[in-house]
């Protein structure tokens, strides 16, 4: 599945953030968005994912508009999202942290949260699906610490197994190598590899373009909320322009 | 013994109003400052239905929870959109709007005469006519509330409102229709508070406007943060310490004018204390404004 917009305006106080932006990020593979900071990256990514509205344009997931829907409503169509700032439930476990993103659990509902019918099972599906997931993003061990007493990796690394957790179709990442030790740089990068192997669509915002040129399939680059760019990485990586503006 | 009863008695009710406020604001984040209004619905609607109408009390009391559901829906809707400090003034809005109504609609609330000579409970022939039976009735109340409240913590339900709680962009990000749990946590702690409120009024058999101030909402609020609040045993040890504790000022002989004072006093010094020394409460790990 794939997710493309077209003609998205938002200025902020006469500010423009996004000029008129029209992408489209490839099906099943790794799309990176670059630029400097205050290129609109963000704010890109906040209009896609329904926590920011826009002042025009149109947005899809497939062949399904997504144009205006809540954050919620966008997340259950299969598109989940990081964010810049590591956000989780920091009094609560590594483990209940996944469970909580799993979709349609019977036991959100209130009837069943007070009669308990059909909600243990349901549970145990979902821990065991949790625990499966901590152990692909290699926190298995921190299962039952509580999300706040990690490292600032180790939760980077939990927010992307809450991402899966809530089965998307479309991964969008928010800068997720920024602050992190190179190791776990070069595990998350892994990750995203071997989510990419699993048929999903990832899209990241990130500045480090050695590992944009390491694991993108495609590359865009923004610059004063327009697309000055946008291709194959060892295409636009190597324009001069884009070398000496942005890479070097 | 009549005396001890009366503050079990009381202690039970109060029991009910600090879980069902905790479970808004302790597991949700949500401050409101108007859980005196709904206790005054519950109170208003099984004693005017009771008295006026001659109503059933079990169906007394499933009205004045109806009416506190409906009342929350009025409340929650719009303000439940606003965060933070302006959710708690919009609640407090709520809360002078109540009392103004109870004050103010004489027809039907007679303002503040009151009203006096609410029926003892009847339940399927069983009249609750001493107060070992409504100790009873009232534990019982209480009890139903704690299991409730404990168990929608405990589900996914209320991992849920704890993501509210402490991120919603985070809940809302992964699927969570935030709004939806906020409103029905309002309405079921809306609920619980009318619920305590009927048992009130056909515990005292005589409510007036005054009973449901919001003095009360801070009060109840006080029982939650000096608890602890989110906790499983915070709101009823919050119950014990500012129900209990001050009428020990009885005992020492003070005048009931001056006791009245001290209570008040002891009230806001041990608000400032516990903020300063343990603001998660004496049974709690959730802090307020963190």
């Amino acid at each position: 599945m794939n997710i493309r917009c077209t003609g998205l305006r938002k200025s902020f106080d006469g500010v423009i953030a996004l000029g008129n932006i029209s992408v489209q990020c490839p099906t099943g593979g790794i799309t990176a968005i670059i630029g400097p900071n205050g290129a609109g990256k963000t704010t890109l990514l906040n209009i896609l994912t329904g926590f920011l509205s826009p002042d025009a344009g149109r947005w899809f997931v497939g062949e399904r508009e997504i144009t205006g829907l809540p954050p919620y409503k966008v997340a259950r169509m299969g598109l989940t999202r990081t964010f810049q700032d590591v956000r989780l439930i920091s009094m609560v476990t590594v483990l209940e942290n996944v469970m909580l993103a799993r979709p349609d659990q019977t036991g959100e509902g209130l009837l069943h949260a007070i009669l308990r019918i059909g909600v243990a099972g349901e549970e145990a599906c979902n821990q065991r699906e949790a625990s499966r997931l901590l152990q692909f993003v290699g926190l298995e061990k921190q299962t039952n610490e509580r999300a706040g007493t990690l490292s600032y990796g180790q939760q980077k690394l939990l927010t992307l197994a809450c991402c899966l957790a809530a089965q998307p179709e479309i991964l969008l990442l928010d800068e997720p190598l920024a602050g992190v030790h190179t190791d776990t740089a070069a595990n998350i990068l892994r990750l995203l590899q071997q989510i990419r192997q699993n048929g999903k669509t990832v899209v990241f915002v990130e500045h480090n373009i050695a590992a944009v040129r390491e694991i993108a399939d495609f590359v865009i680059v923004i610059d004063e909320g327009t697309v000055v760019a946008q291709g194959p990485p060892r295409e636009v990586l190597n324009r001069p322009e884009i070398l000496e503006a942005y890479v070097a | 013994m009549d005396y001890l009863l009366h503050i079990l008695i009381l202690a039970a009710i109060y029991s009910i109003l600090a879980v069902s406020l905790d479970l808004l604001a302790g597991h949700a984040g949500l401050l409101a400052v108007c859980q005196a209004a709904f206790w005054g619905l519950g109170a208003y609607a099984s004693a005017v239905l009771t008295v006026d109408y001659g109503v059933y009390f079990p169906l007394g009391i499933l009205a004045g929870m109806c009416l506190g559901v409906l009342a929350s829906f009025l409340v929650s809707l719009p303000s439940l959109r606003l965060t933070d400090d302006y959710f708690v003034i919009a609640t407090f809005g709520f809360q002078i709007i109540a009392f103004a109504i109870f004050n103010n609609w004489a027809s039907l609330t007679r303002g503040p005469l009151g009203i006096p000579g609410i029926p003892p409970p009847t339940i399927f022939g069983w009249r609750v006519d001493s107060q070992w039976k409504f100790l009873l009735l009232a534990v019982i109340g209480a009890v139903a509330a704690y299991i409730v409240v404990n168990r929608i913590s405990s589900s996914p339900f209320g991992r849920v409102l704890h993501a509210i709680r402490e991120d919603e962009i985070f809940a809302a990000s992964l699927g969570k229709n935030t709004l939806r749990f906020k409103v029905t946590a309002f309405a079921v702690s809306a609920a619980l508070a009318a619920m305590a409120g009927s048992l009130y009024a056909h515990y005292i058999t005589y409510i007036d406007p005054t009973n449901f101030t919001l003095t009360e909402s801070i009060l109840i609020i006080s029982m939650v943060i000096v608890g602890g609040a989110g906790s499983r045993w915070g709101p009823l040890t919050g119950v014990l310490v500012l129900v209990v504790m001050p009428e020990s000022l009885r005992f020492i002989g003070l005048p009931s004018a001056i006791a009245a004072n001290v209570r008040q006093i002891m009230y806001g010094v041990l608000l400032v204390v516990m903020m300063l020394f343990r603001p998660q409460g004496l049974a709690g790990q959730y802090r307020f404004g963190r």
